[in-house]
Parts: C-alpha cells; sequence; structure tokens
C-alpha cells in the first residue's frame, strides 16, 4: 500500500500563487502542505521582470476603476467583469501588503513605493498613461517569490520539496481528496491526504517551440485536471510576444522598438510598414507577431531555416545602446551572440502567457457544467495563478496584471479553503479505485523495450503546436493541425523509458511531463480550431473580425473525444456599471 | 566537442566515476546548458537540475572545468575542452551532477530571513527612502544557487557550523533594513566563533558568484557592526 500523510489542505506548486495561499492558511493555523517539482524559489514567478499593477497612485493620479476599465478593454471583452472588479479592488491591499510581508519595493523620494508605466494602463477610462506598475528593478518576480517564501518559513509551512505531483484523488461524488506525488530523489509514489487541493501549477508555455517560459512550465495541473474530467477555458488565448530571441526564448523588451528600433526580412524590408503603414513597429504586440508570422510562413524569414526575422537596431549607433538598453545588449550577447551595436538580433514571435486554464469563480472554486447548472463548483478543489482561468485576463492579458493575479487569488483562495474546511471538518473514506488508477498511470512508465523517446516525440509535438496554432491561424492551417496533433498525441503509448532507475530518475519526471503537455496542445489545438473570429491573442487570417454576436462566450474543452462547449462571459461586476464591449482602438 | 562528466548512481554505483562523453554542436551562442540538454537526449540516464534557462532560478550550479558556476549562463565557446563537469564540492551527492542542498537551506532558514517588525502594520506602505533601500542591492538578488557556499574552503572543514557566504549575505540583507527591528538579536545569533567567524576572507565567495554579489563584504560589515557593538 501507498505511504500516506494527512494535511488540512494541500497546494501543488510554490510559484507566486501557492505560495500565497499557503501563508493565508498558515496564519489560520491549518496544517498545510505545499508540493512543488522544485524548490520553491526555482518556480517561474522569479523570472518576471517588470512589475505588478496596483492603482496606488504614488506617481500620477489613479483609481481601481480606470484599472478595471484598462483591464477589461485588454481582455477584448472576454474577461469577467466580476473577477476583474474583484481583483482591481484589492490590487492596492494586495500589494501593500507584499510590502509589509518585507518585499524591497523601489522607492520614489517620498519613501512610497517606487512605480512605471505599462502597456495599456491609462488614466481616465483611455485617457493620457498611468503609472500604476510597482516595480524592484527589472527583478520584481524574483523579489516577490523569494518574499513570499521567506514569510513561508516564518509561518512554517510544510513543504514536499522536489515532489511531482502525479494527479488528484477524486471519489466517486466528485469530492478532491489530496493528491498523489512521486517523491523525485526516492522515487516512490505518496499519497498526500487533504479535505481541500489548491492547483497553483503555473503555466505550459513548453507546449510551443518558442517561449519565455521556463524548461518546467509544463502545464501539469492542466493534464490532472483534464483526467479528472475538469474542463479547460478559453485555452486558444496564448499571448505571443513578438521579440523572443531565436532559440532561447529570452525575452526582449519592447522598449528597443520605441527606441528606433524596427523588424527586418530576409531581403532587408522592414515589413511592418506595410502591415501598419502608421504605428509600424510600434503596432500592437498581437498585430506585430502576426506580421512576422506571415512572413515566415510565406519564406521571407531569416537564416538557414528561413525561420525568424531580425531586430536591427544598430543604426542607434553604440551611445544609445549603451545609454538606454545595456541589458538587452547584455542578454544580446549572452543569448544570441550577436553585439546589438553592429548586428541585428534574430526574434521569433515567443509564446509567453497562458491566459485560459482551469475554470474556476473568483473564490478559487474550480466550477464546471454538471446537471444543476453550468458553473458548479467541484467540491475541495480550487485553482489560482497562471494555471486557473477566472477569467481576469480574458483573450489578451496586460503586462504586470499576473503578479497581481497570484496574490490577489492566491489569497481569496486561502480565505476559502479556510470556510470549506471548517463546513466540513472530516476526511471522506479514501477513494482506493482512484489511488490504483494513479499507480497504474505510473506503471505504465515501466516498461522497456522498443520504441520512440520521450524528446522525439516532444519536439515533434513543439514544432507542430508552433507551425500550426502560432499566431497566424486560418481553417487550413488549424484542421492540419489537429489532424497532426491527434497523430502525434496517437504514438504516446509507444514511448519507452530507457532509464528505469528510481533515484532521482529525470527522466521519468519528463515523461510524465509529456503526457500533460499532450493533454494541453490538444486543449489548445481544438479550441482555436472551433473558435472563428479574431479577438485578442486569438487572431484568424479568415475571420479578421471579432464577432460577438456569436463568439462573446468561453470556451470550455474536454478531454473524452476533445469535445467543446461554451459558457457566457460575466459581463456584470460586483458594483459598478458593466463595460460594454466596444471596438479596441489603441 | 569533449566532455568529462562526473557520474554516479546509488542504485549502481559503488563509487562515482567521470564519463566521456563526444557532441556535435556548433558552439558559438549556446551556453553549456544546451549541450547538457543534448546529452541527455543521448543518454537519458545523464541527471541535472534545470528551470529558467537564463541565470535567475538558481537549479544548475556545478563545478565546471575547476570553477563554480550556472551552466545556462555559461558560454560554451569560452571552455577548455574536456569540459569537465563535477558536482557542487563538499555537498552529499545524490545522483550526476545533482547535490543534497539540504544543509546548504538549513545555514540559510537559521538566519531567520525574513523581515522582523513588531509595530502595528499601517494601512499604507511603510516609507522608506531611496537611499535606505539602496543599502539592500547587491544582498536581495541572491538566487540560492549554493556557487559561493560550496567554493568557500571554511564551508567545507565545517559545513555543519559555519552558516556560510550565502546564508550570512541573507542575513546581512534583514540587518541592512531600515524595516527590520531585530539587528541586536540578528547580531547575538551570528556572534559565535563558527557560526559567523569561520570566515577567513579567502574571496572564493565572490568570484564565483553569477549574480556578482559579494559576500565577503556583507560578511565585513556584520563583523564591523559586532565591534561597533561592543564599544
Ligand atoms: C519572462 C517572463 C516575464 C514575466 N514578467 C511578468 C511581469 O513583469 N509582471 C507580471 O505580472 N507577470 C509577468 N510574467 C507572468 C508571470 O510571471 C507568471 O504568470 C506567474 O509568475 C505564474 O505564477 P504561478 O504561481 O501561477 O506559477 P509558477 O511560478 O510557474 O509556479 C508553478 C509551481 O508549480 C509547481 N509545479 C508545477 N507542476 C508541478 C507538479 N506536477 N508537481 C509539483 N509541483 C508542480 C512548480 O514547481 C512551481 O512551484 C512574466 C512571465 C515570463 C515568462
Ligand atoms: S570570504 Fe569567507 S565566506 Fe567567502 S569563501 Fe572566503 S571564507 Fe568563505
Ligand atoms: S550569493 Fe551568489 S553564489 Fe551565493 S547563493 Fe547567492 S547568488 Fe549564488
Ligand atoms: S536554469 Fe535557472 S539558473 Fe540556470
Amino acid at each position: 500500500m501507498i505511504a500516506k500523510r494527512t494535511f488540512d489542505a494541500v497546494i501543488i506548486g510554490g510559484g507566486g500563487a501557492g505560495l500565497r495561499a499557503a501563508l493565508q492558511l498558515a496564519h489560520a493555523d491549518l496544517k498545510v502542505a505545499v508540493v512543488s517539482k522544485v524548490f520553491p524559489t526555482r518556480s517561474h514567478t522569479v523570472s518576471a521582470q517588470g512589475g505588478i499593477a496596483a492603482s496606488l497612485g504614488n506617481v500620477s493620479e489613479d483609481n481601481w476603476h480606470w484599472h478595471m476599465y484598462d483591464t477589461v478593454k485588454g481582455s477584448d471583452y472576454l474577461g469577467d467583469q466580476d473577477a476583474i472588479e474583484f481583483m482591481c479592488r484589492g490590487a492596492n491591499e494586495a500589494v501593500i501588503e507584499l510590502e509589509h510581508f518585507g518585499m524591497p519595493f523601489d522607492r520614489l523620494e517620498n519613501g512610497k513605493i517606487y512605480q512605471r508605466p505599462f502597456g495599456g494602463m491609462t488614466q481616465d477610462y483611455g485617457g493620457a498613461p498611468a503609472v500604476r506598475t510597482c516595480a524592484v528593478a527589472d527583478r520584481t518576480g524574483h523579489a516577490m517569490l523569494h518574499t513570499l517564501y521567506q514569510r513561508n518559513i516564518a509561518a512554517r509551512t510544510h513543504f514536499f520539496e522536489e515532489y511531482f505531483a502525479l494527479d488528484l484523488v477524486m471519489d466517486e461524488e466528485g469530492y478532491s481528496q489530496g493528491v498523489v506525488a512521486l517523491g523525485i530523489e526516492s522515487g516512490e509514489p505518496i499519497f498526500i491526504e487533504a479535505r481541500a487541493t489548491i492547483l497553483a501549477t503555473g503555466g505550459a508555455g513548453r507546449i510551443f517551440s518558442a517561449t519565455t517560459n521556463a524548461l518546467i512550465n509544463t502545464g501539469d495541473g492542466l493534464g490532472m485536471a483534464l483526467r479528472a474530467g475538469i474542463p479547460l477555458e478559453d485555452m486558444e488565448f496564448w499571448q505571443f510576444h513578438p521579440t523572443g530571441v531565436h532559440g532561447a526564448g529570452v525575452l526582449i523588451t519592447e522598449g528597443v522598438r520605441g527606441e528606433g528600433g524596427y523588424l527586418v526580412n530576409r531581403n532587408g524590408e522592414r515589413f511592418m510598414e506595410r502591415y501598419a503603414p502608421n504605428a509600424k513597429d510600434l503596432a500592437s504586440r498581437d498585430v506585430v507577431s502576426r506580421a512576422m508570422a506571415v512572413e515566415i510562413f510565406e519564406g521571407r524569414g531569416c537564416g538557414k531555416d528561413s525561420d525568424h526575422v531580425l531586430l536591427k537596431l544598430d543604426h542607434l549607433g553604440p551611445e544609445v545602446i549603451q545609454q538606454r538598453l545595456p541589458g538587452i545588449r547584455e542578454l544580446a550577447l549572452k543569448f544570441a551572440h550577436v553585439d546589438p551595436a553592429t548586428d541585428p538580433i534574430p526574434v521569433v514571435p515567443t509564446v509567453h502567457y497562458m491566459m485560459g486554464g482551469i475554470p474556476t469563480n473568483l473564490h478559487g472554486q474550480v466550477v464546471m457544467p454538471t446537471a444543476t447548472g453550468p458553473e458548479e463548483a467541484v467540491p475541495g478543489l480550487y485553482a489560482i495563478g497562471e494555471c486557473a482561468c477566472v477569467s481576469v485576463h480574458g483573450a489578451n492579458r496586460l503586462g504586470s496584471n499576473s503578479l497581481l493575479d497570484l496574490i490577489v487569488f492566491g489569497r481569496a483562495a486561502g480565505n476559502d479553503v479556510i470556510e470549506y474546511c471548517r463546513e466540513n471538518p472530516f476526511l471522506r473514506p479514501v477513494p482506493v479505485q482512484a489511488l490504483e488508477r494513479i499507480a497504474a498511470r505510473l506503471a505504465r512508465w515501466d516498461r522497456t523495450g522498443e520504441g520512440i523517446t520521450v524528446p522525439e516525440l516532444r519536439e515533434e509535438m513543439r514544432k507542430t503546436m508552433q507551425l500550426h496554432c502560432g499566431v497566424f491561424r486560418t481553417e487550413a492551417v488549424l484542421q492540419d493541425g489537429v489532424k497532426k496533433m491527434l497523430e502525434i498525441a496517437a504514438k504516446l503509448p509507444d514511448v519507452v523509458l530507457r532509464d528505469q532507475s528510481k533515484i532521482y530518475n529525470t527522466g521519468r519526471i519528463e515523461a510524465l511531463e509529456l503526457e500533460n503537455l499532450m493533454a494541453v496542445a490538444l486543449a489548445t489545438m481544438h479550441s482555436a480550431a472551433a473558435r472563428q473570429e479574431s479577438r485578442g491573442a486569438h487572431a484568424r487570417d479568415d475571420y479578421p473580425a471579432r464577432d460577438d454576436n456569436a463568439w462573446l462566450k468561453h470556451s470550455l474543452y474536454f478531454s473524452d473525444a476533445h469535445r467543446l462547449d461554451y459558457k457566457p462571459v460575466r459581463l456584470k461586476p460586483l458594483t459598478v456599471e458593466a463595460f460594454q464591449p466596444k471596438a479596441r482602438v489603441y | 566537442m569533449r566532455f568529462s562528466i562526473y557520474r554516479y548512481n546509488p542504485e549502481t554505483d559503488a563509487k562515482p566515476t567521470m564519463q566521456d562523453y563526444e557532441l556535435d554542436i556548433e558552439a558559438e551562442g549556446k551556453m553549456l546548458l544546451d549541450a547538457i540538454l543534448l546529452l541527455k537526449e543521448q543518454d537519458e540516464s545523464l541527471s541535472v537540475r534545470r528551470s529558467c534557462r537564463e541565470g535567475v532560478c538558481g537549479s544548475d550550479g556545478m563545478n565546471i572545468n575547476g570553477k563554480n558556476g550556472l551552466a545556462c549562463v555559461t558560454p560554451l565557446k569560452d571552455l577548455k575542452q574536456p569540459i569537465e563537469l563535477r558536482p557542487l564540492p563538499g555537498l552529499p551527492v545524490i545522483r550526476d551532477l545533482i547535490v543534497d542542498m539540504s544543509q546548504f537551506l538549513k545555514h540559510y532558514r537559521s538566519v531567520k530571513p525574513y523581515l522582523i517588525n513588531v509595530d502595528p502594520e499601517p494601512e499604507i506602505e511603510r516609507l522608506q527612502s531611496p537611499e535606505d533601500r539602496e543599502q539592500l542591492d547587491g544582498l536581495y538578488e541572491c538566487i540560492l544557487c549554493a556557487c559561493c557556499s560550496t567554493s568557500c574552503p571554511s564551508f567545507w572543514w565545517n559545513p555543519d557550523k559555519f552558516v556560510g557566504p550565502a546564508g550570512l549575505l541573507q542575513a546581512y540583507r534583514f540587518i541592512a533594513d531600515s524595516r527590520d527591528q531585530a539587528t541586536n538579536e540578528r547580531l547575538d545569533d551570528l556572534e559565535d566563533p563558527y557560526r559567523l567567524f569561520r570566515c577567513h576572507s579567502i574571496m572564493n565567495c565572490v568570484e564565483v558568484c553569477p549574480k556578482g554579489l559579494n559576500p565577503t563584504r556583507a560578511i565585513g560589515k556584520i563583523k564591523e557592526l559586532l565591534v561597533k557593538r561592543t564599544v
């Protein structure tokens, strides 16, 4: 029989969202365990640079109504306005709390938290830029993650570090009962029993071959949810950043184009002049990313594989580069091995953020359609952070709203779990069958003999997703993608591990991650192929306009038979008037 | 390119060995981690930790041609061949390039690496001048990669008692924070022949830190404060 540990609540994920929720529970004296496949400060939150949004108004006049408007408009009206109001209203308190926790924010002369302008953030409902993003240099995520981990040390949270969560344990009546995780060092599975479970497993950018995401962003929580019969919401919406370093995926800030840099194709042509005659290279992210994809698709890409374009900035002169873009120069030297003062940087539209995820309400409860209603809570199961879809980002996230999402909903979910544990004081009987199913899934990887390797199939999947579900989407490209992805997924049973050792077998972990990646890729592919309109990050050449009559609704993908369902957008905020969908011009 | 990599699988190996690898790779523009991941595609059993692949998460500290560093920000073309890779020295090896970090993290936790302030919380942020905030630069950026502590001879000889450069750097990060009120307790805790005073300013730690931090200077500041306190 599998070893068992029992807690009041278990959190899967030690990034910003998971650690914020853990604090809320620890402060309420609940027994809480955090499971993380990496030591918590190695989570992807550590990579966030720019900052975290809150209408503190330390620099320019500001209030949460304006922030809410920007977020609704940025979401291309697909965001749920109740959740958006909740987040923007709670932003100041949540950020102040981080400061009290010890986060080393940069400061203004008057001693208050430093704020900087960010894309899409405005004053007075679309007016002048708002200075709203609170920052710790260009290391905001690092400072936030370390601060939250440090508070958890003080709170004596129990950590299962380097444990890989395999699957949710759900009983016949649909109650969540905890999780089975694999001790990466021991190679042994363990059942972590808990009345409440919070998924906080982060993003899944690794389904694409070009991503700014860490190697560990494999969508494990999403795979777990799908296997538990829970749908994924709005998986067609992935934010592409125009300028990730080709190959490495490391981000090159928009500021480069702000200073006068521009993109060229293999003929040396400044192609953005054709796509956006006015704004050119400073058109919005989705427009630039799509133009780049067309150039590459039509054979005008650069390099021996014609698979990228070039970001030219040498004409700015070495002084401007040294003075305004020293960090970019360093990154380019390190990861692209070019000195941008003399040579252009190879860039590709790079997957950056997953707007979709596990459907939840604003308490972080996982919700799904059942016989009794369209958004019924799954008892004892929660999801927060990038793996969740509340949905505050809708079809397009604004920069610096994600870190905010983590702490606002991390806290909210913590509070709801406290309530839930009070109302459900007793453990339910252990669902033995569920445990057996999980054990069987794990045992599948003990098989030896001939077969393909994990990296072979993984790279095939990533290339296909990049080509067929990138910024360039048409019916033919998408339908072809669906077909190819189904073929690729069908090869999963042929994958075998050559290394059958137990202790710290990273090959086995990569195999388990591949199962989750594949599930997320299929969800993305099917959801994208179905949506016949352009909205936010989902841009289709054959349906270039937004279609509010037919498509102002959330997609829900179920893994059984790749079924799609839809649910309405929550257009009604908590207390204020709704923002009605309008054409989106910046 | 040629590699010589420390291999140890506790299930099958009585003792570690160095294994030779050859890899066909264009070194220009690549990082050491890229090469290791390609080697792993050939030999699934080769084990290493990694996450961010851009030098901010602290996963892949290792000993590279005799010097500690992060594989993901070490350019391949700068390395002399055969590239010799070993686990961080002085910590127990779990498998291949993966070390047991518990001892290192225990020291980190022992310095109470969190803000201590017992005043009632204001409803706005605690104010801090830009000058006071600047005191934290070069301290808070630590990524807990352990490159420093595992290059420190004093840490090798007293792994259980000497806090080591990473832990001491974080101790000073909170001492230096104008919002923290526990300076005296923090100094009391470090006033100990082992916890702090094993540091003999050999500076190995400074030389290897991939984030360009300077634990020796922080340790010097703590020592200064202790001296000041007695007069
Ligand atoms: C380069 C970059 C820069 C960014 N900059 C900003 C910014 O400036 N502002 C902003 O608001 N947003 C930014 N973002 C987005 C933001 O950083 C992320 O959305 C956010 O950090 C996600 O946090 P999280 O807590 O949901 O997940 P993560 O931080 O990704 O944490 C996931 C956790 O889950 C654990 N986990 C996953 N799978 C398993 C499993 N199977 N078993 C056990 N544990 C598991 C991991 O170990 C990890 O602890 C940026 C993103 C990128 C890529
Ligand atoms: S300066 Fe001190 S801490 Fe750094 S390596 Fe030398 S003895 Fe160790
Ligand atoms: S001080 Fe530098 S070398 Fe030491 S753990 Fe921190 S980042 Fe790593
Ligand atoms: S992989 Fe994160 S520091 Fe190297």
